[in-house]
């Protein structure tokens, strides 16, 4: 099967902030996590090598500052890459911009709407844009507005639309010109949890039309239930990259108890480690992250063994394994 | 979710042309809704100094009858210049704004340059469309002008789409390269100062009287719209050559063009 899209060595340094000039726009990927070059410039990505299949629904898993908005911003041709390669649906995001922009529909993090047109002329705009014809755009737009259940909402202003109303007509506005190609970037971020079920049915449904979607999400539930492959970043780089079983399967055994205590967490290590079916045990500030095959039983077993080295427990909080505990063991740090 | 109105399989490119005219159609649509609000927006404080120095101060006679005629070319320089800019740096400003609505443009299948460029004409379009209207208004308030003649149209119109370009260009500029919160405060400090010293309200050889201002405003885009305009409207007053006006509006809105697609880029690219 041919690659939708392939990315070799991508990597993104966006310049220092320059004080002098303070209309020029912060990066977008600029978290305070993300590390910082020589020039004081913030590495949003360190060589990424990505390949997403065709008719693939592939996620991109990471928290905040990851380096998430400035791979679809690359791959959309919105974001100039400082060196490497990519390559969307045959052309290249640099040197041929517009063959790609052709091809791909883009559902922004944040809706972004018209706001001088209605919802309709939103659509039937955008795809004169991409040279449809008016007639054909409108009937399209009509339909589109209809499946995603804003159908009577087709001539009001943008402004009248809930936040869920409106991600839904960026996701008609991505499909009006019929992209191979859907970037959805953070789609449900903000929906309150009855749009964001109807936004997965809305994606399943795209998916099983054949179409190429890539998503990015800070969600391990989302990823894991939608995508055929995920590809997990932090600080601009690829950590895993496999389908959702294969991911939690390369999950470290068993169940993650993670105690928060009163105090550094290295003092109890050598004897929580000591605990029958304690695996793997690590210590990161206060927090002591225990993983072992019997969640439930081990608590007793480990407060104890924290106590015995003086240190109270506040809190413990146990994550059966999942994309989530992969996540923590690989990161150090939860996503959200 | 099975799509029936079935588009073409494998996108075939539109022409660029194509795609232009779908910017500029959304824009010409947008503008259309707002014209009575462009209109007071850019011609009402015109038509206003008109009122004041092209009739009440006339009559009264603190200035000399044919101060109108100086008048009139400057005053249309001055609504084509006003809405040109404007027309384009405001709604660069909501564009390139917190949720950057330009963005369903700038993914269209055509150079970004393109969206740029297509914001270019609409302020030179909104910049005919105000001179169209202030000149008959101008020439009804203020009553007849002996010197005003149309014979030399064709220049009137090249000075107007000159004009027009470069305070568009200038506009690109602006609402691209300033935060949105300074945007009315760069009307003030930049483009107020433009009109005052702008030989819209007296012809440029009347400067003489302060060398160094006759050439200090040389700088200045709107002294060449004023001065061409009044070398084809009222021919027989003091002016400057049309071919220095039409040189110097070329020389100005090339720089304006090239410091305006780089910020524009700048803030279209990450």
């Amino acid at each position: 099967m041919p690659d939708a899209i392939r990315t070799a060595a991508l990597r993104k340094v966006y310049p220092p902030p320059t004080p002098r000039r303070r209309w020029s726009r912060a990066p977008a990927a600029g978290a305070p996590a993300a590390p910082v070059n020589g020039d004081g410039g913030v590495v949003a990505l360190q060589g990424l090598d990505l390949a997403v299949h065709d008719g693939e629904f592939f996620g991109l898993l990471g928290p905040n500052g990851a380096g998430k908005t400035t791979t679809i911003g690359i791959l959309t041709t919105r974001v100039r890459p400082t060196s490497g390669s990519a390559v969307v649906a045959g052309a290249d995001v640099v040197r041929d911009a517009v063959g790609v922009r052709r091809r791909i529909g883009v559902v922004p993090q944040r809706p972004n709407p018209d706001r001088s047109l209605d919802v309709r002329e939103n659509l039937v705009f955008h795809a004169a844009y991409f040279g449809i014809p008016r007639a054909a755009a409108t009937a399209r737009a009509t339909e589109l507005l209809e499946q995603l259940g804003i159908g009577e909402k087709a001539t009001a202003k943008v402004d009248q639309l809930s936040g869920g109303q409106q991600q839904r007509l960026m996701i008609a506005r991505a499909l009006i010109h019929d992209p191979r190609i859907i970037f959805l970037d953070e789609p449900t971020v903000g929906l309150d949890p009855q749009a964001r079920l109807a936004l997965w049915e809305i994606l399943r449904a795209l998916h099983a039309e054949g179409r190429t979607i890539v998503m990015t999400t800070h969600y391990m539930e989302e990823a894991d239930r939608l995508c055929d492959r995920i590809a997990i970043v932090d600080h601009g780089q690829l950590l895993a990259l496999d389908t959702p079983a294969l991911l939690k399967r390369k999950a470290p055994g068993g169940t993650l108890i993670e105690l928060t205590l009163d105090g550094d967490a290295a003092l109890a290590l050598d004897r929580v480690r000591e605990v029958p079916g304690v695996l793997r045990a690590e210590g990161q500030g206060s927090t002591l992250r225990a993983y072992g095959e019997r969640g439930g039983e081990l608590i007793p077993l480990l407060i104890r063994a924290a106590e015995e080295r003086g240190r109270v427990v506040h809190d413990i909080r146990l994550f059966p394994p999942s994309l989530e505990t992969l996540f923590i063991a690989m990161t150090g740090r939860k996503l959200d | 979710m099975a799509t029936t109105v079935a588009l073409r399989a494998q996108p075939r490119a539109p022409g660029t042309l194509r795609v232009f005219g779908a910017l500029l159609l959304r824009d010409v649509v947008v503008a259309r809704r707002e014209l009575p609000y462009f209109l007071v927006r850019t011609t009402l404080q015109p038509l206003l100094f008109i009122v004041v120095f092209g009739y009440l101060l006339p009559r009264m006679g603190f200035v000399g009858r044919g101060y109108g005629a100086a008048l009139l070319p400057g005053i249309i320089a001055v609504s084509l210049a006003l809405s040109s800019v404007q027309s384009v740096a405001l709604p660069m400003v909501q564009d390139f704004g917190f949720t950057r609505e330009i963005e369903d443009r700038l993914l269209a299948p055509v150079p970004m340059r393109l969206v740029a460029f297509e914001k270019i004409v609409v302020g030179v379009i909104q910049g005919l469309v105000a001179a169209v209207f202030v000149l008959p208004m101008a020439r009804l308030i203020m009553g007849p002008i002996d010197a005003l003649t149309g014979a030399h149209l064709a220049s009137v119109l090249l000075v107007t789409i000159l004009g027009a370009t470069t305070f568009s260009m200038l506009g690109l500029l602006m609402g691209t390269g300033i935060e949105p919160q300074q945007i009315g405060l760069m009307f003030s400090v930049v483009v107020a100062p433009m009109i005052f010293f702008g030989c819209a309200y007296y012809p440029w050889q009347g400067l003489s009287v302060v060398p160094v201002m006759k050439y200090a405003v040389l700088v200045n885009p709107l002294v060449y719209v004023a001065e061409g305009m009044r070398g084809a409207l009222t021919p027989a007053l003091p002016h400057m050559s049309l071919w220095a006006v039409v040189a110097a509006l070329i020389a100005i809105s090339g720089i304006f063009w090239t410091l305006g697609i780089r910020s524009f880029e700048r803030r279209a690219l990450g």
